[in-house]
């Protein structure tokens, strides 16, 4: 092979950055010191990144950038309504953000937390061979905390906005969010770029859902061609709990989404949902893991992606049912829509069951638009551009129809529109 | 309304149509019977543009403009409809929502305003009465899960909310059973007027029971070889078509 697997260590990476000064569990430190020293980045050659490639990440020595005096959140902000919390380079923007208290729903910072909530943080997010996690640990610039009391609804969602702003930058925030027993929640993640190239954002979020909650993370994913972004999620569910995601990516050179989610609890649910359309020379790579580890589950899992031009696309979904796991429902299903010859997909669901008493399919479909639906549409006077965009909006609307947030759809909606010239 | 002259039309390097001719005024509905694979759908895919088939030679007159250099889409905003013999199914996209955006983009080019959705509304009810569609159908994803009568039925409905200038039909009787036929061609006639025509393609005779045509075509081999008046469809019925491949043979 011709192509140059430039290992480029992890520490020219972080020269400009500074080791964390938050009071994380020392070991978690050590261990991310470990893994970082001497090491490269992850080539093609491991399986985890086989087909993303970092080379480009890998060559920038991003810096620290502060936060700016005039930002503005709200038009960045997906709702109307409720708390948003701005973080614009990695950093709390307090004046940018808008804050209502709210009963039974505590947001601080991780300098504010005492030594017994700092210490479930961290604790089942794997930093051996996960370069992105070890940074997250050692160079940790920020980390919020999230409590919702248990047996509390909170009406509005809870919105996080990420916004890159300075050239070559980077920006590591942590989330620790912990749904309380039968509360109810929903929470949604903008990321944006205003201003910024070459700078990367790297967020953990580390979510526990517990006993009977019902917890609902959406996701829109909206920096722009010049700016990356690595993100992790690690959800642990408790017994008769909900757990819903949307990831929704319009925007950013190299998206990495690593999604794992424990069942590790009776009677549950989990549904994860996803939609990447994608133009230009960008990158997505959604990775998800759900993890049933106990009897009587379902979970659903629904991908599907719109790659135009010479953008390329990943999907590896695995579903793992255990040897005690039985009476799992459990459904994964990712498909692809290539609009041009230069556009490319790698495709991997992935089951792997222990159990005997279960129900599990799982598919992938890559294909281009039905040619024969594009002229019937146009035979009846519609453009063939139209009649383009009918057909791939009916393709994706399938899994942006899952959520019946009105907000993130009308914004998703917007933004299509904008990028693509889509009515939706 | 459609003057066709000396159509050859060709698809993969093959060609389908040789030296096509055939004439249909206003107000005049003409059917085009003809041999399994003849070339009548290939007629009515080149009428429509579709991008497959290279015409090599002849041309087209709609109503005044050269209908072959117009795209698709053009085609259908300049009043030529097709109903397709094989209607597509298309998952996800509705019905309404497809012929809303259909007419307001006819609407456009004629440089008129958009319709209103009352209006709309208004005109789904009106039209999908007259083919007796099931107003759920309307709504429905287009064609997915529809009967093969009911995919006929919305085919006419889609005529009947787009008003063409020039329709053809290619075998919107096929599969139909008697009192779907009768719906169907109901609907047709309700549809004629002085200022539109329509060619009919079939089969069968007992279609042009119901729709009478004014002439009858028999496209053979690539080309219109017999034309007469509506007993040559109860001529073909009979016969065949056998006596026809004689007599082009004897030529
Ligand atoms: N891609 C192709 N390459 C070569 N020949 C083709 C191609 N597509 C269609 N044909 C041929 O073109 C001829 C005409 O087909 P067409 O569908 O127009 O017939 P038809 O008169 O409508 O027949 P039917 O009564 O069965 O509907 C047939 O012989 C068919 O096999
Ligand atoms: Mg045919």
């Amino acid at each position: 092979m011709s192509e140059t697997q430039t290992d480029r260590t992890l520490s020219s990476f972080t020269k400009h950055l500074r080791q964390t000064e938050i009071s994380l569990p020392a070991h978690l430190i050590t261990t991310s010191l470990n893994e970082l020293n001497g090491k490269s980045f992850p080539t093609t050659r491991s399986e985890a990144w086989k087909y993303t490639r970092l080379t480009k990440l890998s060559k920038l020595s991003p810096t620290l950038a502060s936060k700016q005096d005039g930002t503005n959140g709200t038009p960045f902000a997906i709702h109307s309504t409720g708390n948003f919390l701005v973080l614009e380079n990695g950093a709390i923007h307090l004046d940018a953000s808008r804050f209502e208290t709210v009963t039974g729903l505590t947001i601080k910072r991780f300098s504010e937390c005492n030594a017994e909530e700092l210490q479930h943080i961290g604790s089942l997010l794997t930093l051996e061979n996960e370069p992105f996690n070890a940074l997250n640990t050692a160079y940790l610039q920020e980390g919020i905390f999230i409590q919702i009391a248990d047996k509390v609804q909170i009406e509005a969602p809870i919105e996080l906005i990420h916004l890159l702003s300075k050239v070559e930058c980077s920006a590591t925030i942590r989330l620790y969010i912990h749904v309380g027993k039968f509360a109810k929640a929903e929470m949604t993640i903008g990321t944006w770029a205003a201003g910024a190239d070459k700078s990367i954002l790297n967020a953990v979020t580390e979510i526990h859902v517990g006993e009977g909650a019902h917890f609902t993370l959406q996701k829109l994913q909206c920096e722009d061609e010049g700016n990356f972004q690595i993100c992790t999620e690690e959800i642990t569910q408790d017994k008769d709990s909900v757990f819903t995601m949307h990831t929704v990516t319009l925007n950013g050179t190299l998206v990495r989404n690593n999604v794992r989610v424990r069942v590790n609890g009776t009677n549950c649910e989990t549904n994860l949902y996803g939609a990447y359309l994608l133009k230009g020379n960008q990158h997505t790579d959604n990775h998800t893991v759900i993890d049933h580890m106990m009897p009587h589950c379902n979970s659903n899992e629904l991908y599907k992606g719109v790659i135009d031009e010479q953008a390329t696309a990943v999907f590896n979904g695995k579903v793992f049912v255990r040897k005690d796991a039985q009476k799992i429902n459990a459904f994964q299903s990712n498909g692809n829509v290539l609009m041009t010859d230069t556009a490319a997909v790698n495709s991997k669901p992935e089951l792997e069951i222990y159990a005997d008493d279960v129900k599990c399919s799982h598919g992938s479909t890559t294909g281009q638009l039905d040619e024969e639906a594009v002229f019937y549409l146009q035979s009846r006077g519609i453009s063939e551009r139209s009649a383009r965009n009918l057909l791939v909006e009916a393709f994706i609307g399938e899994v942006l129809d899952k959520n019946d947030n009105q907000d993130f759809v009308a914004k998703t909606n917007a933004i299509l529109n904008e990028r693509f010239g889509w009515e939706r | 309304m459609i003057t066709i002259k000396n159509l050859h039309a060709s698809i993969d390097g093959k060609e389908i149509l040789k030296g096509l001719t055939l004439e249909v005024p206003a107000g005049q509905v003409h059917a085009i019977m003809g041999p399994n694979g003849a070339g009548k759908s290939t007629l009515a895919s080149v009428l429509a543009g579709r991008e497959d088939y290279e015409v090599t030679e002849g041309s087209v007159d709609f109503d005044g403009v050269d209908l072959l250099e117009l795209s698709t889409e053009d085609r259908a905003r300049e009043g030529m409809f097709l109903a397709f013999q094989y209607p597509v199914e298309i998952p996800g996209v509705s019905n309404v929502n497809f012929l809303r955006t259909a007419l307001n983009e006819i609407r456009e080019y004629r440089g008129k305003e958009a319709i209103s959705a009352k209006d709309f509304m208004a005109m789904v009810r009106e039209k999908s009465a007259i083919v007796e569609l099931d107003p759920k159908l309307a709504s429905r994803a287009v064609n997915e899960g529809f009967s093969g009568g009911e995919k006929k039925r919305n085919e006419i409905f889609q005529m009947a909310m787009l008003e063409p200038k020039l329709a053809i039909l290619d075998e919107t009787d096929s599969g139909l059973d008697i009192d779907a036929l009768r719906i169907v061609a109901n609907g047709v006639n309700k549809l004629r007027s002085e200022k539109n025509a329509t060619i009919v393609i079939t089969h069968y005779q007992r279609l042009l029971d119901y729709i009478i045509p004014d002439v009858v075509h028999v496209l053979y081999n690539g080309r219109i070889v017999k034309s007469g008046p509506k007993e040559l469809a109860l001529e073909l019925e009979e016969k065949g078509y056998d006596w026809i491949k004689a007599e082009q043979e004897a030529k």
